[in-house]
């Protein structure tokens, strides 16, 4: 692999991206946001981000692989309990959820 | 908050072997932090460019409908079709969601200015925050930056929470996350992909057949 390589990967990335938004502004008064299509282009989004998170927490790649899965089981729940406790705070949840994973991994 | 996930991203993308210039790049010009964080984790795993470019554009799909909706809410007759299609550069979750609360309330000439005006200001905040990240997690001890790299999936985690309320995205939720490590284990690159396209259109059917039941 080249050192190119990487910034080949952003570009594909970045300019699927824009592709999206610029076929939006082209199709925008045209087309009915709300149809069957995008009804399914939405959930394959959803199932495919669940999926990408789902993944990172029980099957993580990089240093979290390196902790307990019931470590990481733990943090998710934790945030879940602070969010829901503080009504749906995504700032506590999240600061709760990474802290809690520090504290388990440390103990 | 936008700001803290996107501390988790630039911590991700050291952990992944990119460089600040390239964690820089990407917020820079993707701006789009699902597909961002899909994108550098499979770059981790060493997924190909094809799987890579295919996952993005599945992550991303939902910023079609949503510049589709918010187009004519912010574009008047006169707009330059330049500056609508740079407004489109800046739809993304958080601004989106603004623009669309905010902007009916303005005076129409002024809604594209407010758009491009909050959307950038946030981008600011993203882009310095991904330096933040990045830096951090070389700078902490090993065991604190976990954390940093933990925010991105418990910040979906929870955003996701929220939707569950909506029949079709639980469903789709509900079978993505099943679907997701299972079928990584088979295959690295591909497993995530094929959980999308599966687990969503699984759900899309359940979906239509639950409201088929409801009806009669």
């Amino acid at each position: 692999m080249t050192s190119a390589y990487p910034w080949l990967v952003l570009l594909a990335g970045a300019v699927v991206t824009y592709a999206w938004r610029g076929v939006g502004v082209l199709l925008s008064g045209r087309i009915d946001a709300d149809g069957l299509l995008f009804r399914w282009i939405g959930a394959v989004a959803y199932a495919l981000l669940a999926a990408l998170i789902a993944r990172m927490i029980v099957l993580p790649i990089g240093p979290l692989a390196a902790t307990a899965l019931t470590d990481r089981l733990g943090g998710a729940a934790a945030a879940i309990v602070v969010f829901l406790l503080t009504r749906r705070s995504l700032l506590f949840g999240v600061l709760a959820g990474a802290t809690a994973l520090v504290l388990l991994t440390n103990l | 908050m936008l700001g803290a996930s996107y501390v988790g991203f630039g911590s991700l993308c050291r952990e992944s072997g990119l460089s600040l210039m390239q964690g820089m790049a990407s917020t820079t010009s993707a701006w789009a932090l699902p597909g961002q964080v899909a994108m550098v984790e499979l770059y981790g795993v060493g997924a190909s460019l094809v799987a890579i470019i295919l996952a993005v554009a599945l992550a991303n799909a939902r910023l079609l409908p949503m510049t589709v909706t918010l187009m004519p809410l912010i574009r008047t007759a006169e707009t330059p079709r330049w500056r609508a299609y740079l407004a489109a550069y800046f739809v993304a979750v958080t601004a989106w969601a603004q623009g669309m609360q905010r902007c009916p309330g303005l005076p129409r000439e002024q809604r594209l200015p407010y758009f491009v005006g909050f959307a950038s200001t946030l981008w600011m905040v993203t882009l310095a925050a991904t330096a933040i990240g990045f830096f951090a997690a070389g700078q902490l001890p090993a065991s604190v930056s976990l954390g940093l790299v933990f925010l991105n999936p418990i910040y979906f985690m929870l955003i996701f929470m929220v939707d569950l309320r909506q029949r079709l995205r639980a469903l789709a939720l509900g079978c993505g996350a099943v679907l997701g490590p299972s079928l990584s284990l088979l295959a690295a690159d591909w497993g995530l992909l094929f959980a999308g396209l599966v687990g969503g259109t699984a759900a899309f059917l359940l979906d239509a057949a639950i409201g088929r039941t409801r009806r009669r």
